[in-house]
């Protein structure tokens, strides 16, 4: 299956690109994606490990299942505070 | 209310902001507006980048929205965020609410920026006198 991926703020500047078609084996998830760009752009694995993410422009739990056609952004937090003093998965 | 959401690269228009949730019912208008100073940290900031992922940005906008209408008795909210380059003393976030009264005004807009800076993706960098990165909180 193909999804696409885009990068922001700090991820945009070490991938050097705005956003990127993936092609995964069926069943992978946001996980997967996740070893699969540590393994491509080692800078970004400290960034990762900081980051939730948004699939179809809605936060989801760790190691979600991608579909075709899917658009996932690995989010590193804004500057406001960190993800563990808030439920995102609620808003 | 549908609330007035704005993302923009354009400098921020505070009057318009108001005049978009005034009305005859309005007893109450807090404003916030965020703006860009000369130090963090210890560092002397020469200019902010603010990068945004605008479709979601703009969703979880509304979703906080919707969250305070349903705690407080709001009826008009204006949310703008401004994004790319932004120099020292420009405003990067106003956010305007009217209410009957003016409690609810402040609470609702405390809790609308307060939301926004953990749950919105909107990302800041500051490129400093010594180097730049982006803040992460």
């Amino acid at each position: 299956m193909n999804i696409r991926i885009r990068y922001f703020a700090s991820l945009r500047e070490i991938t050097e690109r705005q956003e990127e078609i993936l092609t995964l084996h069926d069943g992978a998830t946001t996980s997967d994606v996740r070893t699969l760009l540590a393994e491509r752009f080692p800078r970004l694995e400290p960034i990762l490990t900081r980051c939730v993410c948004a699939v179809n422009r809605g936060y989801v739990p760790a190691n979600t299942a991608l579909h075709e056609g899917d658009e996932l952004v690995f989010i590193p937090p804004m500057g406001g505070g960190s993800f563990q003093e808030l439920d995102v998965w609620s808003l | 209310m549908e609330p007035l959401i704005q993302l923009t690269r354009e400098p921020l228009d505070r009057n318009a902001l108001i005049a978009a949730v005034s009305h005859a019912s309005v007893g109450g208008i807090a404003i916030f507006e965020g703006v860009v100073r000369d130090h963090a940290r210890g560092k002397q900031i020469r200019y902010l980048e603010y990068d945004a992922y605008p479709e979601m940005a703009e969703q979880q906008i509304r979703v906080i929205v919707d969250e305070a209408q349903k705690r407080w008795d709001v009826e008009h909210v204006a949310v703008a965020h401004r994004f790319g380059r932004l120099e020292i003393g420009e405003a990067s976030v106003i956010i305007v609410v009217a209410t009957p009264h003016r409690a609810e005004a402040f609470e609702a807009c405390r809790y609308i920026i307060d939301t926004l800076k953990t749950t919105v993706p909107i990302w800041k960098k500051e490129v400093a006198t010594n180097g730049e990165e982006w803040v992460e909180g």
